[in-house]
């Protein structure tokens, strides 16, 4: 596991001052190689010689993998391999746009409210935890019934979803920081609220919440997994990992594939996401400690 | 103690008021008008307006809450639209097989971890433990609807051992009830273990430093006497909240599951009643589910509390 | 100054129970290797009752749990363990299991922490006698009744129910010595028995552990870092430093005649009651080493007030002084004189 490096070091020392190995390890850089390598599928889509991804074909449907159809047919007679890498672009729009708002609104409001404190921080926090209190697939699946099944709808509706996580990061964070000498040494050098919040505090914050956006990334391809595969996250015709995922269930005893490797994508795609965050976690947390 | 459970009440009252609140207002989201959806594209401006007049659709929105508000106090959760059946008895005919799932998954989680944490308890550090901790970490990144897929390609479709869906109440039929239940719990199951192993790991590996667990062993008691005598039962009280608090991702889990394997409970209702768009099921599910998932959360809390008397006075 | 022990010739026994023969425990740690035991040699025959005395970290308790086979997983062990002519480093896991609380038992120092707060004190002494004695429950708990009467609990049918936080320290401590006793040890290993309890209730628990181990003809291993302690209880003391005994004799003769510069400190230190106020402690000066960096000579040669090069250069050996029974590791030992008064 990523974190033992750091968790075995401390150990071993007895020390309260953790040392940081600074080799990441081999699983780190095969997870960010994956991501890399997906992440250009999905921007270069466009530019490969790939058949469409919609184009129905019905003579050919659930065909195995050919020469011209490099991972064969879904149940459609749509080509398998234009699909994933669609689908990867749009898992991974809302992948990373999603939790992109969670990161800008809830990090900015979670700040504020391990800064400021009293009432602002109390109303903050109770506001965030109402959404908590909703088991968050039944809100998405209400929201998205309601407000209209689209990409877009999708992305603001997970991403709102978010902002109580990374508000709680972000307030533990600042919380944790707030009292260190280096800020109380600014604003005895008369630095404006503002300045303070931006130069020292934001910079120390931000290390822990990228590591904590990484992580919410996996989820997000998950949730919105699990909402295509139950038909009501991105609209068909569109592909999205989730959906082929569903549609490959009617499937599975004629060609099991046309589900399993769209899994497998995803699969490898999450846990990906999910150590280099977890690493990334490993790292800036301890470091905070020491400081 | 009555202090605090007065307090902890006091709490909980507001946060369901907001939650009802927020249930209404996402409803009220609806781009158009629950009149024009039921109605249709065909309907007359009259014929629209009639509804809603009838319907209270023309008041204004805080009469509309507070209206809805008083039904729901009252039990009245309002009808279908579709079949005209009372929501509320819809959920509640259906609550006994969600609460069923949810009670074999819980069940089938833990004793797959209790186990596991276990045997990397006693390992700890040693290859076993390393091995188990990564399968856990991995298995994270495995979302429970891929897992039910994967469990009917392997049991239903391959070994053929399992039924894919077709459900049987218990009255009726224990044995197919049960058998029909298997997979759905398992893939449930199998979403819950990791984080059910990982707090009774730590857990345990810190009580079998205790001094406790070495005069055991120098009593000469049995290795397997040591473990589930003196290790478990004071690691079990973290199990069992962590268990509880684990409820409330149950009941999100719970709505794919019962989706995929076609079990008639709650989250199916959800799911039907999205599909057919029949918002006042879907309301009225949300709403309930919601405030379940706050009632039982509470009480987590409050057993917590009950078990730990440092919790009770440090507020 | 503990009262004058009484003389007890220094018999030595036909048949030892127990011998120890160049026994050493290391411990990797990031920093090095950590000698925590470095080839101690000791013998002790049934009946007899040895004090083990050292300061924290002289290696006593890893000694002890060097003789039952209870070491940390990572730590290593060399030299043999005799126990009734069986030599237990050799010994399988399993026999090693069914030895310990039925011929070998313990007594930790904090019954706190040694006793499972979970369980019944009544469970924790019938487990012992399940488990050796094959006893069904209706024997055990009888059994465990009687113990806790002969350890001095009053009304011991209704405490067997109670646990461990119920008890006050000493009579916690009871139920340990209750626990250890259950299953007639002949060997007795008691880790500061008395450390965490009050100074009140010391005493108390000390005679309990005489009057038992009296009656059952057990061997008694006390591990204190108190002589006064030794003083009236043990036949024999040996004094550990830095995981080697440096001196090692009947009771009687090391507090009249002591060799080593060490035990002469030990024995200084202790507070005396009839001394005027406000005089001050004698402390022995400098901390104990670093087990991982010990250096070649004496271990206890940076502190000595009579150390000299030969001292810091070669490591002293075990030497045995005109009585045969005395022995002691020192290059300059202290002359033999009459007694501390």
């Amino acid at each position: 596991m990523p974190t033992s490096d750091v968790d075995i070091a401390a150990a071993g020392l007895g020390e309260s001052r953790v040392r940081i190995s600074p080799r990441l390890p081999v699983l780190f850089w095969l997870a960010a190689g994956w991501i890399g390598v997906v992440l250009a599928l999905a921007l270069t889509a466009d530019l490969l010689a790939l058949p469409s991804p919609t184009d129905m074909d019905m003579l050919d449907k659930r065909m195995p993998p050919s020469a011209v159809h490099w991972l064969g047919t879904d149940n459609l007679g749509r080509d398998m391999l234009a699909r994933l890498i669609f689908g990867a672009r749009i898992s991974l729009t809302v992948g990373v746009a999603a939790p992109l708002i969670g990161l800008i609104v809830g990090g900015t409001l979670g700040m504020l409210a391990g800064y400021l404190r009293g009432r602002l921080e109390t109303i903050i926090v109770a506001s965030v935890d109402v959404l908590l209190a909703f088991p968050p697939l039944v809100l998405a699946l209400a929201l998205t019934a309601y407000l209209g099944q689209t990409v877009a709808n999708l992305t603001y509706i997970i991403g709102i979803l978010s902002i109580p996580a990374f508000t709680r990061v972000a307030r533990a964070s600042t919380l944790s920081i707030a009292n260190r000498e280096f800020v109380l040494a600014a604003r005895a050098l008369g630095a404006t609220e503002a300045r303070i919040l931006a130069r020292e505090l934001l910079p120390n914050v931000i290390l822990p919440l990228i590591a904590f956006f990484l992580l919410a990334v996996a989820v997000t391809i998950v949730v919105e997994g699990a909402l295509s595969f139950l038909g009501l996250g991105v609209p068909p015709p569109a592909p999205s990992w989730g959906g082929m995922i569903g549609e490959g269930r009617e499937s599975l005893e004629i060609a099991p594939r046309i589900a399993f490797l769209p899994a497998g994508a995803m699969f490898l795609s999450v846990l990906a996401f999910n150590i280099v965050g977890d690493t990334l976690r490993a790292i800036t947390d301890p470091r905070q400690a020491s400081l | 103690m009555l202090g605090f459970l007065a307090r902890r009440i006091g709490y909980l009252v507001p946060v369901l008021l907001a939650v009802s609140l927020l249930t209404f207002l996402i409803a009220s989201l609806l781009p158009g008008d629950l009149a024009y959806a039921m109605l249709g594209d065909q309907a007359t401006p009259e014929a629209v307006a009639g509804l809603r007049h009838d319907m209270g659709l023309d008041r204004p929105i805080w009469w509309r809450y507070l209206h809805w508000l008083g039904g729901i106090l009252q039990g009245d959760f309002g009808r279908s639209f579709r079949t005209g059946e009372s929501v509320l008895g819809a959920i509640l005919a259906r609550l006994p097989v969600s609460l069923e799932l949810m009670l074999l998954a819980e069940i089938a989680g833990l004793a797959i971890a209790i186990p596991l944490a276990m045997q990397c308890a006693i390992n700890s550090g040693g290859g076993v433990d390393r091995l188990l901790t990564g399968v856990a970490f991995a298995k994270l990144s495995i979302p429970n609807f891929m897992i039910a897929i994967l469990l009917i390609y392997i049991f239903a479709v391959e070994l053929r051992v399992l039924p894919a869906t077709g459900y049987v109440p218990f009255a009726e039929d224990h044995l197919g009830n049960l058998r029909a239940f298997v997979l759905p719990a398992l893939t449930l199951a199998f979403a819950e273990w990791p984080v059910l192993m990982r707090v009774l790991r730590s857990d345990m590996i810190a009580t079998l430093q205790e001094d406790y667990i070495a005069l055991a062993k120098a009593k000469g008691l049995k290795p397997r006497r040591i473990l589930f005598v003196h290790a478990l039962k004071p690691s079990s009280l973290t199990l069992v909240t962590v268990a509880g608090i684990n409820i409330g991702r149950l009941i999100g889990g719970t709505v794919i599951v019962e989706s995929v394997f076609a079990l008639p409970g709650i989250g199916r209702l959800l799911i039907a009643a999205i599909y057919t768009r029949d918002f006042m099921i879907m309301q009225g599910v949300v709403l309930f589910v919601a405030a379940g998932f706050v009632i039982v959360n509470f009480l987590v809390d409050m057993l917590y509390a009950l078990l730990d008397p440092r919790i009770r006075h440090a507020h | 100054m503990p009262a004058r022990p009484p003389d007890r010739p220094a018999t030595s026994s036909r048949e030892t129970l127990l011998v120890i023969e160049d026994v050493r425990v290391e411990l990797p740690t990031p920093r090095g290797i950590l000698r925590a035991v470095d080839g101690v040699s000791l013998s002790l025959g049934p009946g007899r009752t040895l004090g083990l005395v050292g300061e924290s970290g002289s290696g006593k308790s890893m000694l002890s749990r060097a003789i039952a086979q209870l070491l940390p997983r990572k730590a290593r062990l060399s030299g043999r363990v005799l126990f009734a002519g069986e030599d237990l480093t050799r010994l399988g896991a399993e026999p090693l299991r069914r030895l310990r609380g039925k011929s070998i038992a313990f007594v930790f120092q904090d019954p706190m922490t040694s006793l499972n707060p979970v369980l019944t004190v009544g469970s924790q002494i019938a487990e012992t006698l399940t488990e050796h004695l094959a006893l069904d429950w209706r024997a055990a708990r009888e059994r465990a009744v009687e113990l806790l009467a002969a350890v001095g609990i009053p009304s011991p049918e209704q405490r067997l129910k109670h646990y461990p936080h119920q008890f006050s320290g000493g009579m916690r401590q009871r139920v340990a010595i209750a626990i250890a006793l259950s299953c007639e040890p002949r060997l007795l290993i008691a880790d500061e028995p008395t450390t965490a309890l009050d100074v009140t209730v010391q005493a108390q628990i000390l005679d309990l552990l005489a009057r038992e181990q009296r009656r059952r003809h057990m061997a008694l291993i006390l591990i204190t870092h108190d002589l006064s302690v030794a003083a009236g209880r043990t036949d024999e003391v040996a004094v550990m430093y830095a995981g080697r005994i440096v001196e090692r004799a009947p009771t009687g003769a090391l507090f009249r005649a002591m060799r080593m510069p060490y035990t002469e400190a030990l024995i200084a230190a202790i507070p005396d009651l009839q001394s005027a106020p406000h005089t001050p402690l004698r402390a022995i000066s400098g901390l104990p080493p670093d087990p991982t960096r010990l250096g070649p000579g004496c271990a206890f040669a940076p502190r000595c007030r009579h150390a000299d090069a030969a001292c810091h250069r070669d490591r002293p050996p075990m030497r045995a002084a005109e009585d045969g029974d005395h022995h002691y590791s020192c290059w300059h030992p202290l002359p033999a004189r009459a007694g501390v008064a």
